[in-house]
């Protein structure tokens, strides 16, 4: 064949660089399924509307945040709808029993860093599966806050405790500047430090790492900890949003940090992924839910459909892979 | 006319009674001539050993026998007929069976189930008949006469019965002619004598069998024939009975050491010890490994494959659990209880499996080079310089010549020879006194392998002291500048100067001085 194109223009190389990029594929679909929802929903692109899929999303996606730092490692974080919940029911619970809001904060965000470190013992030094740990941690921790709350929820919560559900930070509501924030420290993290680069050669070959001198017991270890605080701060903002501690709260919610953590390109089995393709996979998720709901889609077929998506999205990236290699 | 006809004369009587015959087999490789016009024969009830060095191209001609790999060149006779292998599986309808090193048995299956896998005997109803099973492993285990619990997973025999567990399978596929790949290498004494008397029973049946061994006195012991090769090459065949010990070393070693070799200082630097080791024992039973290394030398850890080196190495570094040993390190007693702790104290591995140990495949090259040592590039304390990072792993590139696109290139995409070079990059990168390279030039083109020795040299000049596990004799007689001698676990030979040769290494290593 003879090469007879034209010259690329500068646009087009910009493309054609972007389009390597992991981020690219996440962004592509998440654009694409807002625009789908601008044309037919006439209420979706509005100020209100919007803000309401910041703040519906900013609980999966803060979730999602620890969830990707479990999968960067090729590892699972199953607990995690179940330590927000647990941590949640105690924030609210210290408080209605007289202690100061701060120090209740700081408590059901230390415990849920606490349980997702004892995640990350039993996987790092007990060479134990992640995925049975935390499924053992997911029962446990839903189990300890349904004992907790005898299985009601803690109300009669002070009002300034509704901030960080309800409140808003200049203008932006605070559950959409808590995500951005955390969000932005993940991103420097994992691309800026050592110990982020450590969470991807970890994933992307144990034993080499290993081998070559990393501290792998203790960057899974630590991995797990981030993710039970992510949790935590879920719990937080929900319990706020809901100005009660609700121990039912958050189930299944790791299979949507899941599907995040994947849609925004992320490999099962580490050492693949990116913060900003994590973001995008659960605003992605969140148009979603919130589009197919605006045009009135039984929520059954919902279902249905956001599984469909899941899968064609990931056999994209798969098909993107191969051509790679 | 008369010679062509003599020419198909002599031809028939050769292959008269010959169980198997080979003609004329060769085999290339990308760059190299694996097999090059070997010939061989087997008679039924006759056990052929098959000697080399490693690399000689024994397994490779056994692999062709069974029809996992294909000759370009050369055919094959089963009782006089000519065959033509299309995968394994037509060498096993013509009766040939194969014991690998590495079994292929699985390990939660019991013994009958494991010989019958995949071909297993239907009941009336269409289900598994397990009684048919038990009854012919059972009938054939008999007349072998081998007693082992053919109804627990075959994880829990012993690796002797593992290994008889794959003979009755190949013998229930009518197998008559076995290859035994280094059969006894996992053994120990008393359950290898298990095998030979098994072996001899076979042998009474009239199966033949190629056996392939690198302990000369297992072959004198079982064998009636042996025949040499050497890098690809056929050398001899003789009886058993009209062979010596050194005859055999020198046809299996007698090459000229190839000059792709650094020139070797003139005397062995002996004046500081960096690392001593003493009474390492890896379990509690174990034969204590104690050896030193000294400032800027190239010491080889030399033995057949199994005989604990790297093995050693890596209890050494704390990668696996050690029962006990002494580390002194620059007059220091260290503990190096886990590879982080080592690189800490300077000491590094580029591991053996270069693809599963010693590389993030999917990363860049400069993601391995600087994997494990970010701390030197942090501005703010914090966070890592990307202009810094890239300015080192460029010079490093360079320095170890990684032949590579650019530094963001993925490693998986690059030669073997240039894999390896990344790794050194690696250690490289930190301020490592010991540098321990296991199998460094293994899968690796010559001219990368020139490359590598000299590399390394260049390290020990500037005062970092190499371990080099290999399994190439040249190769370590070529590069080291002391020799350790390991067998079956312990090091027994300590060599130096004059002494580093082929023979005397083979002798040591074989168990034969």
């Amino acid at each position: 064949m003879t090469n007879n194109a034209a010259p690329k223009s500068a646009l087009a190389d910009t493309f054609a660089r972007f389009s390597r990029q992991p981020v690219f594929y996440p962004l592509i679909g998440f654009l694409l399924v807002f625009i789908i929802m601008t044309v037919v929903s006439d209420s979706f692109l509005t100020y209100n509307n919007l803000s309401n899929i910041g703040r519906q999303v900013s609980i999966n996606a803060i979730i999602a945040v620890g969830m990707t730092f479990a999968i960067l490692t090729g590892g699972i974080d199953l607990g995690v709808g179940s330590v927000m919940a647990l941590s949640g029911t105690i924030m609210a619970g210290l408080m209605v029993s007289g202690i100061p809001m701060p120090v209740a904060i700081i408590l059901g965000l230390l415990l849920g860093t606490f349980l997702g470190g004892l995640n990350g013992f039993m996987i790092a030094y007990g060479k134990m599966p992640a995925f049975i740990v935390t499924l053992a941690m997911m029962t446990i921790a839903r189990g300890l806050a349904l004992i907790y709350t005898g299985g009601y929820p803690i109300a009669g919560l002070d009002n300034a405790f509704s901030f960080f559900g309800r409140g808003n930070v200049l203008g932006i509501e605070t559950p959409i500047v808590i995500t951005i924030l955390v969000y932005a420290i993940a991103y420097v993290v994992l691309t800026r430090t050592p110990f982020g680069r450590h969470v991807y050669a970890t994933g992307g070959n144990y034993e080499a790492s290993r081998l070559s001198g990393i501290k792998v017991s203790k960057i899974l270890f630590l991995v797990y900890a981030i993710s039970g605080f992510t949790s935590a701060l879920a719990g937080l903002i929900i319990s706020s949003r809901l100005m009660s501690g609700q121990p039912n709260a958050g189930v299944a919610f790791e299979l949507d940090a899941i599907a995040a953590v994947v849609l925004g390109g992320a490999a099962m089995n580490g050492g693949k992924g990116t913060i900003i393709g994590t973001l995008m996979g659960a605003l992605l998720l969140g148009v979603l839910n919130n589009g197919l709901n605006l045009i009135g889609i039984n929520p059954y077929v919902q279902n249905v459909i956001k599984g469909i998506i899941i899968l064609i999205a990931i056999y994209v990236g798969s098909e993107k892979k191969k051509a790679r290699s | 006319m008369l010679s062509a006809l003599c020419g198909e004369f002599i031809k028939q009587g050769v292959t008269m009674g010959k169980l198997l015959e080979l003609q004329g087999i060769s085999k290339s490789f990308p760059g190299v001539k694996a097999l090059d016009n070997i010939s061989l024969s087997l008679e039924p009830g006759e056990i052929h050993a098959l000697l080399g060095e490693n690399g000689a191209g024994k397994s490779t001609l056994m692999k062709i026998l069974c029809g996992i790999y294909s000759n370009d060149e050369g055919k094959i006779f089963v009782k006089e007929k000519e065959v033509k292998f299309d995968g394994y599986k037509d060498a096993i309808e013509a009766g040939i069976g194969i014991i690998f090193q590495e079994f292929s048995l699985i390990p939660y299956l019991n013994a009958y189930e494991n010989i019958f896998l995949n071909r297993e005997p239907k009941n009336g109803l269409g289900l598994i008949d397990f009684n048919k099973m038990k009854e012919e492993t059972l009938k054939i285990l008999e007349k072998l006469n081998i007693k082992i619990n053919i109804d627990c997973p075959v994880n829990e025999l012993s690796v002797a019965e593992q290994q008889f567990v794959e003979i009755v399978k190949a013998l229930s596929l009518n197998a008559e002619i076995l290859v035994l790949d280094e059969p006894t290498a996992t053994l120990t004494p008393r359950e290898a004598d298990r095998l030979f008397n098994i072996m001899r029973d076979l042998k009474a049946n009239g199966v033949g069998m190629f056996f392939i061994s690198h302990h000369l006195e297992e072959i004198y012991q079982i064998c009636d024939t042996i025949s040499v090769l050497r890098d690809g090459q056929y050398i001899g065949t003789m009886p058993v009975k009209d062979s010596n010990v050194d005859q055999l070393v020198e046809m299996m070693v007698g090459r000229k050491v190839e000059n792709t070799y650094p020139k070797k200082p003139e005397k062995v630097p002996h004046d500081e010890v960096v690392l001593e080791v003493k009474d390492l024992k890896r379990t509690k039973d174990f034969h204590p490994n104690s050896f030193k290394l000294y400032k800027g030398e190239i010491l080889g850890f030399a033995g057949l494959v199994g005989s604990g080196r790297t093995e050693l190495a890596r209890a050494l570094i704390g990668a696996d659990p050690c029962y006990s040993k002494t580390v002194i390190l620059d007059g220091k007693e260290e503990k190096l209880k886990s590879p982080d702790e080592s690189l800490a104290k300077g000491i590094g591995i580029l591991p053996e499996d270069r693809k599963a140990e010693g590389l993030i495949l999917s990363f860049s090259v400069k993601n391995n080079i600087s994997m494990n040592n970010y701390s030197k590039w942090l501005k703010n304390k914090f966070f890592i310089s990307d202009a810094m990072e890239t300015a080192t792993v460029k010079d490093i590139v360079k320095k170890v010549r990684v032949k590579t696109p650019s530094e963001n290139t993925t490693v998986g995409n690059l030669s073997g020879g240039n894999q390896q070079k990344v790794v050194i990059g690696r250690w490289l990168n930190n301020d490592c006194k010991v540098l321990i390279f296991d199998e460094p030039t293994r899968g690796i083109d010559v001219g990368a392998k020139a490359e590598i020795y000299e590399l390394m040299r260049q390290l020990t000049q500037r005062g970092i002291s190499i371990i080099m596990i290999s399994s190439e004799l040249p190769e370590v007689i070529g590069v080291c500048d002391r020799v350790e001698v390991f067998r079956e676990g312990a090091i027994v030979a300590d060599l130096e100067g004059e002494d580093i040769n082929s023979n005397t290494i083979m002798l040591y290593m074989t168990g034969n001085k």
